[in-house]
């Protein structure tokens, strides 16, 4: 390999890497995206770019107003809210999902950006890795 | 971008909601009971036929040949698990799962 490709891997290491979480289930019915929220958590530690985006039954992840005391389970939709400190700047929501489900932004979290799925294939495809939920 | 899809397209909307955020020619890999969407004669396979104008749709041979499928919709193209490798060694995948 010629020195130049080795310094050419050196400096894209460097670069941040590209993830998107894909959420696509409702929160309580299954545990994975509350795993994929751990993950992003986790994720924060290697200050990589990520982004979420919330499609299908992955819209009511951020529905405001959960309150899971009777159900023994961690609200967590709370949490999405605040994750801009561990690195993710973009939380995504499909329109056409929420339209289908009866919602709007304003029965969401703050700081979601309700997008078109069109929007959603460009971010998708603009990834590196992407990791579903 | 590869998209995978591995459930039945009769069973969830995995396939329906994979094709509404694939790009425009990202092409799709049908594995596990995602092949039962590259069955000929279903009532997807409109659905089926109207995306493979778009895309290529790929669907694994040992997974069609596990479930005795053998009639597949015109167009779509069998790979084996060496060509699945092939697919997502070339490019970056989205499972779509």
């Amino acid at each position: 390999m010629a020195d130049d490709e080795i310094r050419d891997e050196e400096e894209s290491s460097e670069e941040k890497t590209k993830f998107l979480f894909i959420f696509k289930r409702a929160p309580h019915g299954a545990i994975y995206p509350y795993e994929g929220l751990e993950v992003i958590l986790i994720m924060a530690a290697y200050e990589q770019e990520i982004t979420a985006a919330f499609v299908d039954d992955g819209v009511y992840c951020l529905k405001k107003g959960q309150d899971t005391t009777g159900i023994g389970i961690k609200e967590f939709a709370k949490t999405f809210k605040v994750l801009e400190p561990y690195g993710v700047e973009h939380l995504y929501a499909d329109r056409a999902s929420l339209e289908a489900r009866g919602l709007t932004e304003a029965d969401l979290i703050t700081g979601v950006e309700v997008v078109e799925a069109e929007e959603i294939a460009n971010v998708i495809s603009a990834q590196k890795v992407i990791l579903p939920f | 971008m590869l998209f995978t899809v591995n459930k039945s397209p009769f069973t969830t909307e995995n396939l329906r909601s994979c094709l509404r955020f694939a790009g425009k020619e990202a092409p799709v890999l049908l594995y596990e009971d995602g092949v039962y969407g590259a069955q000929a004669g279903t009532a997807l396979e409109g659905f089926v036929k109207s995306a493979l104008k778009a895309r290529a749709i790929y669907a694994l041979k040992e997974d069609i040949a596990a479930r005795g499928i053998d009639k597949l919709i015109d167009g779509v193209q069998v790979v084996d698990y060496s060509g699945f490798v092939d697919l997502v060694a070339e490019q970056n995948v989205c499972p779509w799962i």
